[in-house]
């Protein structure tokens, strides 16, 4: 389990919340869909997405098929498990209180 | 379902890397659709195999990954130098094997407990006191009243069961014709329940079919002789059998499991102790007793408690002694009851061959130990030929744990092996040896079960035996200095000041090992040669029993009847066979005098007898067809030294002397030549032997049911002839029947099986011994004579002469090999006292006993050392100092 405050968190945090508004998407797509969503602040880098992808995947909170496309190439596409979906609920909880603290310390200070 | 796929990765590892490496692409390939540049998409990945790395390991186990990385290339390794490698695994897989062998049968006779309910409350009833010999002695017999009385005395503390020796007896599902062997108990009604068994059929005895002297002519089967006789036909419930005269009815099966209380032996028949004719007889000890002991009850009080009860049986008993010398009875009521425990059986195979396979067990692990040093010595020499790419793993950052694991692993491939291998030699020669234990006709029935006990020793063997010879190299090649290494240096001497303590090591056991085998071969050797005083060439015994008990005219009929077959040369009948494990003593009175406490062993004769058994004649004459017992008598040289002071016997007179007083009275009319009478080690036995024809107070005949009809034939098979003279002595009478052929020369060598086999292994294990000590030696010695190349080199160029340079290779190792022996002496000296018992007219000391292992070392030494010394001495200085 990541810490609650790394950046892996919030990657985790962000890739759940993709996939669960879209799912069935491949790598590429939940990386330009982060960037999209975020306008364009939030680049993520392949080198930390995929090993992210896959480490969840053996967490068993996405699960990830391949499929094979009209042109004849293969791509994998990830959706949310029922556990990625109590995972999010967790991630998803856990940030607000994370940025609630932040918050709440950038307004005593 | 996560740890589960995760392991699963570790088998697929190729796809995984595949499928990752495929997922990258077809995300560049998108991002390149997307119109990115091909180039700068694939940057962005960086380093692409960390990333692959990176994912590898989150989708799998990555030790469970690196350990099977190494176990193939610890497998490549080992291709890679089959001949060693092979030399290995055999060595090793003899000693593993051997081991587990022999662990199969300790463990079957002497560890494995009876498959009863809470066996470890069992213990075996046994007294101990000094005997008629002067020995301390101990006997677990008992006499059914005196087990009656402990049994109500002990009843709060201790369930008391009576469980007969088991007997191979003769029994009959049809006609007198059909008469079989079976294995028979008589066990008290409460054994079945004390013991928690279930029936497999029908039913098992209850207190209720233990009552009657006579009156419960039930009999409940053994599972496996159920099975193997019947077929597991469940309609034998109430068939009927007969067997001594009585016929018997089958009332139940017993569970699966259960053979019987007496490890090597399967008891077929089991009947209640009251069918035995001894159950009402004071003076006959024909049961062993077991104990349950009550949880939380003491043992010595118990015991005392029963030594009591036991000696007020035996006190009432011995008013009647009025013939025994004072010292034997007050030995006799001396004795202490023993509890012992029980849990694993009781036998005579148990009490027989604790000793010889303790010994049996160290020779082995000594063999191991031997094949251990071998392959250690072997894998340092590798992982000297390896230190460069040691070096080069550490260079490039391999930990040190992982190089222990690369090695260990190695080390491990060549243990199991071996241990499949030797698995399958131990499942050869476990029953070999177990049918070695016993003659044919009487085989051992030891079950040996390869079941957890045996899987988890073998396991635990091959994990130990992997460290033993794995982990030394191992930490060696891990703690490797990359710089020193790459650059073709370190100290090579320390690599072979290992190999050389190895190699005193294993001179040291094998010396032991060969000394031992010296000397179970030499007590084998002067056993088997003991002169027995007769002749058994061509001799053959045939067990002969009566329907009803037969006239002495009738049995010489059947005599004589055997004497017109062709092939036979004579015939006698005697009481017993010599040797054949059946003894029958008494105290002798000479002129009325009070006997002294020496017995005299007895054999009833017919005429012809010592003729037939070419037994010389030294004085007087033969028994005569008029000679009866009590009457006549012919005693044998020690009797007449004993009881005689050495005079000539012939016309001087003895009475046979009863413990309860009368007796038989005897005149003497032969003297004949010493022979062996019960066992092959014990000195030669005052004997005396009464004319078969035995008349009783009222001096008519006395009617017999059983004899031993001793043919002496002139083939040199007598065994070919067994089954025809069977058929014969039906012929001959009716009534009569052979119950077992056996050939004298069978019966002589039944003494010496357990010698033999010990010889047979030992020697076996010896030459496997010098073998191994051998091959690992030459490879010591080849492996410095090659490293040391250029030094040899250079001092044959500066004109060093061969022998000096033969003497600088061998000298260190020699010395080892010197030492070696000299401490495997001092080992063996010291193991000589656990094996002392199992030895005969043989001493540690005997420098015959010394020099044979010394020379058999150094003769194997010098074998051993000859080729790598002859390729140090051709050397060639050019050739070496030009390839540097």
């Amino acid at each position: 389990m990541p810490k609650p405050d790394s950046l892996q968190g919030s990657l985790d945090l962000l890739v759940l919340k993709i996939l669960s508004r879209q799912p069935r998407l491949h790598g590429y797509a939940i990386m330009t869909s982060i960037q999209a969503r975020s306008g364009e602040v939030l680049r993520v880098e392949e080198g930390s997405l995929y090993p992210a992808l896959h480490r969840m995947e053996e967490a068993g909170w996405i699960r990830a098929e391949w499929v094979t496309k009209e042109n004849g190439r293969r791509s994998r596409l990830y959706e949310l498990t029922a556990q990625g979906q109590k995972q999010l609920a967790a991630e998803e909880s856990r940030w607000a209180a994370v940025t609630a603290a932040i918050n709440r310390v950038l307004r005593t200070v | 379902m996560s740890l589960w796929s995760r392991i699963a990765n570790v088998f697929r590892g190729d796809r995984l890397s595949r499928e990752i490496d495929e997922e990258l692409q077809s995300h560049i390939e998108e991002a390149t659709e997307q119109g990115r540049d091909p180039a700068e998409a694939r940057r962005a990945f960086g380093a692409a195999l960390q990333l692959r790395e990176e994912s590898r390991d989150a989708k799998l186990i990555p030790w469970l990954d690196s350990l099977r990385a190494d176990a193939i290339f610890g497998w490549r390794q080992l291709k890679k130098n089959k001949v060693a490698s092979a030399a290995a695994i055999l060595s090793l897989a003899l000693g593993i094997g051997a081991c587990t062998g022999a662990f199969r049968l300790i463990d079957a006779l002497l560890l494995r407990p009876l498959p009863v309910a809470a066996p470890e409350q069992l213990y075996a009833l046994a007294r101990q006191g000094v005997g008629p010999e002067g020995k301390l002695e101990t006997f677990d017999g008992w006499a059914y009243p005196a087990f009656q009385l402990m049994r109500a005395a002990a009843k709060d503390q201790a369930e008391l069961v009576a469980i007969s020796y088991s007997d191979r007896t003769d029994v009959t599902y049809g006609s007198d014709q059909e008469f079989e062997k079976a294995y028979r108990q008589y066990v008290s009604g409460r054994m079945f329940s004390s013991f928690g068994l279930r029936p497999a059929l029908g039913r098992l005895f209850t207190e209720s079919d233990d009552v009657k002297p006579g009156g419960h002519p039930y009999a409940v089967l053994s599972y496996d002789y159920w099975a193997h006789r019947f077929g597991k036909d469940s309609k034998v419930i109430g068939r009927t059998f007969r067997m001594d005269k009585s016929l018997y009815q089958i009332v139940g099966v017993g569970p699966e499991s259960f053979t019987g209380t007496e490890p090597g032996t399967t008891t077929d028949i089991f009947i209640p102790t009251m069918m035995h004719p001894g159950a009402v007889r004071r003076d006959s000890t024909w049961i062993r007793t077991l104990a349950r002991v009550k949880p939380g009850v003491a043992l010595e009080p118990l015991a005392v408690k029963l030594g009591a009860v036991s000696r007020a049986f035996e006190e009432d008993r011995a008013k009647s002694f009025t013939n025994m010398p004072e010292k034997e009875i007050e030995n006799y009521l001396n004795q202490k009851v023993l509890l012992e425990p029980a849990a694993r059986g009781v036998s005579d195979l148990q009490s027989d061959y604790r000793r010889p396979l303790a010994a049996l067990a160290v020779l082995v692990a000594l063999v191991l130990l031997i094949a251990c040093a071998n392959v250690a010595n072997l894998m340092t020499a590798q992982a000297a030929a390896r230190a460069r790419e040691m070096a080069l793993r550490v260079s490039i950052g391999a930990g040190r744990a992982r190089l222990v694991q690369l090695v260990l692993l190695e080390s491990a491939w060549l243990a199991l092996l071996a241990a499949a291998l030797g698995a399958a030699f131990a499942g050869w020669s476990a029953p070999l040896i177990v049918s070695m234990i016993n003659p044919p006709d009487n085989p051992v029935h030891l079950l040996l079960p390869a079941d957890w006990r045996v899987l988890g020793f073998g396991l635990v063997l091959t994990v130990a035996v992997t460290l033993l010879f794995g982990l030394a190299p191992a930490l060696r090649a891990s703690a490797i200095k990359p710089v020193s290494a790459l650059k073709g240096g370190e100290d090579p001497h320390a690599r072979r000041r290992l190999m050389h303590a190895l190699v005193g090591l294993q001179t040291a056991f094998c010396f032991m090992v060969l000394f031992v085998a010296g000397l179970f071969v030499a007590t084998f050797e002067r056993l088997s040669h003991q002169p027995t005083g007769f002749s058994a060439d061509r001799v053959l015994t045939l067990e002969t029993v009566t329907e009803s008990p037969q006239s002495p005219d009738n049995w010489e009929q059947v005599a004589e009847h055997l004497r017109g077959v062709s092939g036979v040369e004579k015939v006698a009948i005697a009481s017993s066979a010599l040797l054949g494990g059946w003894s029958w003593n008494n105290f002798i009175s000479v002129n009325r005098a009070p006997p002294k406490g020496v017995l005299a062993y007895l054999l009833s004769a017919s005429p012809g007898w010592i003729d037939a058994m070419r037994i010389p004649l030294i004085a007087g004459r033969d028994f005569r067809a008029g000679d009866t017992c009590p009457g006549s008598a012919l005693v044998n040289q020690t009797f007449a030294k004993e009881f005689f002071n050495g005079e000539n016997p012939v016309g001087k007179q003895f009475d046979m002397v009863f413990d309860e007083g009368g007796g038989l009275h005897f005149e003497v009319v032969g003297l004949v030549r010493d022979v062996r009478y019960r066992s092959m080690r014990e000195p030669i036995l005052p004997q005396a032997y009464f004319p078969f024809n035995a008349v009783d107070d009222k001096s008519a005949l006395r009617a017999r049911d059983y004899g031993m009809l001793i043919v002496r034939t002139s083939v040199a098979n007598p065994l070919a002839m067994g089954s025809m003279l069977r058929r014969e002595v039906v012929r001959a009478r009716p009534g009569f029947r052979v119950t077992n052929v056996r050939t004298q020369t069978e019966i002589n060598e039944s003494h010496t099986l357990r010698e033999c086999l010990l010889a047979r292994l030992a020697l076996f294990f010896g030459l496997v011994a010098l073998l191994l000590a051998g091959v690992g030696l030459y490879g010591v010695l080849d492996y410095s004579v090659l490293q040391r190349r250029r030094e040899i080199g250079i001092r044959m160029a500066l004109g060093a002469q061969a022998g000096d340079v033969a003497r600088r290779v061998t000298v260190e190792v020699f010395s080892m090999v010197l030492a070696g022996a000299l401490a495997g002496l001092a080992l063996g000296m010291a193991a000589v006292r656990y094996i002392e018992s199992l030895l005969y007219q043989v001493k540690a000391t005997d420098p015959a006993m010394l020099a044979l292992p010394a020379l058999a070392i150094f003769a194997a030494a010098l074998l051993a050392a000859l080729p790598p010394v002859i390729h140090a001495v051709q050397t060639d200085p050019l050739t070496v100092l030009r390839s540097e």
